[in-house]
């Protein structure tokens, strides 16, 4: 194999981790942590400028620059956050440093394995990599060992691997429609290939196969009625890591889910699988909406929300046609960094107040105004409120479906009001209400929250026309 | 393929099916071990003779992985496991067997019917093959559904890891990459189930998941 960009993005963060796991200092680690998810982020952006050649494991696509470039962004922008979180956790003595040692090198595992997935043009090779994705986050969950934190990593753990394991056997009966056709060895299992040929292919076998994909990645992706693992594991884990999980693990597995949907759209006889996607992601958005008014724990709710803003992704993209995919693109883009921003905020919000519960933090923007409004913005970007830029995604959403199916639009938008409320009404509390809990100066780093929401108004007033071409032309490649 | 090697690829995968079967009613931890290294055993079997009949060199390889990892050694470290834990004795008392029973009925004849249906163009082994990994991995499903303890959900996800093992030799001509990541992930898991084995004990004095359910932070009455 040459040495291109490509390669680079796969060996940074490894030997990265290799370092980071024989580092002491959590200081040093931290920062070469940052170091190398910045080389990472400089690697992925000079993806748009040299693309490196595709072979049979790897590929660089228009598709998956987008996706690469928006989770190397988010994995520099955490690995800011994290390093005064993590300083923090010392501090009170609720992680050692062995721990963050083990926890650097597994953020850095995990993000190698979320660039693997990305790039994989072999669909084993993209199963496997979620599958270590998977387990890296299982162990991060499970890293205060607090009862919560076990259950929460035992649960993930379990459901999880379920997941992955119907995953696979969706890929091994992908497998099985490509061998007549294509002929045994590698070559079935490679992307562009299955793409390039899926018109011959069996369509009732693609069917099955699709049906056990879309419930195996749709558990990492977090659709009801399979999302049981999401909030426990976002509530009991490391904030950096609940970041992490909304603003990129998630997206990794609908990435994972829209090329086998580009190959069941390429074979003529096999069922669409829009509607599927469409009916959980619309399942998805009404319960998740609903499930925010009995929150109790905050990071729990905005976990929640995930749910809620994954459902009208795939709803999105579940509807097709270039305007849908344009919005769920832009939606997913937006949702990441307006998610993690929250969770930055919520980070240290909960470590300021020592309490993750509703009821025990209020008055934020009294006591920590600086947080408090951040906290604000962010809430008022993700129920999608103008002029930030998830009102757009979700008015092209609304608009461009709505001509199509005014039904089930309408239902969306009846989501999306449900959850308003209820994030509103909990917003009111914790950042207008009587000042409660302990009121101690954040030692913050504001900058990575303050680029995503900056990044988000300015969605939402301007998109640079290359941008649009860029997500245009994608949104035509996913049909 | 007809005739012997039919028959015997046919005989193979069906007692892993009945291995399954005899998961699902087992309720002491340690007949329940006894009967999972009896399954890898039988997968074992079966992927050593698809080797054979396939010309397939490389399967030898995922058979004996299953043979000395999945027969053995897990077998093995999990008796001492639940040992160390004093939660040999233990019964367990789930769904009743007769209502568990018949769903695993259900759910092979239901795999039987997509499968059969779906692929009428493959070749008879594969297909049938298929059918019966279907089942195995549906029943897994079932033996983790209906335990409550720690222990026996991870037999019942290691028994759906072995029907994805059989859908992958059955799938002629697949590269190794994903038997080897199937072994890889059992390993992994294993690793990890051990650490939360241990400090499951070390939270709760069990590894009942019931007591887990108590520390919800959400439970309402637990706060």
């Amino acid at each position: 194999m040459t040495f291109d960009a490509l390669t680079a993005l796969l060996l940074i963060p490894v030997v990265a981790a290799a370092i980071l796991a024989l580092l002491p200092d959590y200081r040093v680690s931290a920062a070469l942590n940052l170091l190398a998810a910045l080389f990472t982020l400089v690697t992925a952006t000079s993806l748009f400028v040299v693309q490196p050649v595709s072979g049979q494991y790897l590929l660089v696509d228009d598709l998956n620059k987008v996706f690469i470039v928006l989770t190397t962004f988010v994995g520099f922008t955490t690995s800011v956050f994290s390093a005064s979180y993590i300083g923090h956790e010392i501090e009170v003595g609720r992680l050692t440093p062995a721990f963050v040692r083990f926890y650097h090198a597994m953020y850095q595992t995990l993000m190698f394995a979320m660039n693997l997935a990305l790039v994989a043009n072999n669909i084993g090779l993209m199963w496997v990599a979620v599958e270590v994705a998977t387990l890296t986050t299982v162990l991060m969950v499970g890293i205060y060992r607090t009862h919560e934190a076990l259950e929460a990593a035992w649960k993930y753990f379990i459901l999880g691997s379920v997941g992955i394991a119907l995953a696979l056997f969706g890929t091994i009966l992908v497998y099985m429609a490509a061998r007549p056709v294509i002929g045994e060895g590698t070559d079935a299992m490679v992307w562009t290939v299955l793409v390039a040929r899926a018109a011959q292919f069996d369509p009732a076998l693609l069917n099955v196969a699709f049906v056990f994909l879309l419930l195996g990645y749709g558990t990492k992706v977090g659709l009801a009625p399979l999302h049981a693992w999401l909030p426990d594991a976002h509530a009991e884990g490391p904030t950096p890591i609940s970041a992490v999980l909304s603003g990129l693990l998630l997206n990794v597995a609908l990435y994972a889910l829209l090329r086998f949907k580009m190959i069941m759209a390429a074979c003529e006889g096999a069922i669409a699988p829009g509607p599927l996607m469409v009916v959980m992601g619309l399942i998805s958005v009404i319960f998740a909406a609903l499930m925010l008014y009995r929150r109790r724990d905050i990071k729990r709710m905005f976990a929640y929300s995930s749910i809620e803003h994954m459902g009208i992704i795939v709803f999105a993209f579940g509807m097709g046609g270039a305007l849908a995919n344009f919005a769920g693109l832009l939606h997913m883009t937006l949702h990441s960094l307006t998610k993690s921003a929250i969770f930055f905020a919520v980070g240290h919000i909960a470590q300021v107040k020592g309490t993750q519960k509703i009821a025990d933090i209020g008055g934020l923007t009294v006591t920590n105004p600086v947080l408090g409004w951040g906290l604000v913005l962010g809430v008022v970007a993700i129920v999608g409120l103008p002029p930030l830029g998830i009102f757009m995604s979700e008015f092209l959403i609304v608009s461009s479906t709505f001509a199509r199916q005014p039904w089930l639009t309408a239902i969306l938008v009846l989501g999306i009001l449900i959850a308003l409320g209820g994030l509103f009404m909990r917003l009111n509390v914790v950042a207008f209400g009587e000042p409660k809990g302990l009121t101690k100066p954040a030692e913050a780093s504001y900058i990575p929250m303050f680029t995503h929401l900056a990044l988000v108004l300015m969605a939402g007033i301007y998109l640079p026309p290359a941008l649009v071409a860029g997500f245009s032309n994608v949104a035509k490649l996913l049909g | 393929m007809h005739g012997l090697e039919f028959d015997v690829a046919h005989l193979l995968a069906g007692s892993l099916v009945l291995a399954s079967f005899m998961l699902l009613y087992q309720d002491r931890l340690y007949a329940l071990l006894n009967v999972y290294a009896l399954h890898a055993f039988v997968l074992a079997l079966s992927v050593a003779w698809q080797a054979f009949v396939q010309h397939a060199p490389h399967l030898y390889i995922t058979a004996s992985i299953a043979l000395i990892f999945k027969a053995i050694v897990i077998p093995v470290a999990l008796h001492r496991i639940i040992v160390k834990l004093g939660i040999h004795r233990e019964i367990e008392t789930a769904l009743s067997v007769g209502l568990t029973m018949i769903g695993g009925i259900g759910l092979v004849a239901l795999s039987m019917v997509v499968m059969l249906r779906v692929t009428p163009g493959a070749d008879a082994l594969a297909r049938e093959d298929l059918a019966f990994a279907l089942s195995v991995v549906l029943l897994g499903l079932l033996i983790m559904v209906t335990r409550r303890n720690a222990v026996s959900q991870v037999v019942g996800f290691m028994s759906l890891e072995n029907g994805l093992v059989l859908a992958a030799t059955a799938a002629k001509g697949m590269p190794l990459v994903v038997e080897i990541s199937v072994a890889f992930s059992v390993l992994i898991a294993f690793i990890v189930i051990g650490i939360f084995l241990f400090r499951i004990r070390e939270r709760f004095d069990s590894v009942d998941i019931g007591a887990l359910d108590r520390f919800r932070g959400e439970s309402g009455y637990d706060v």
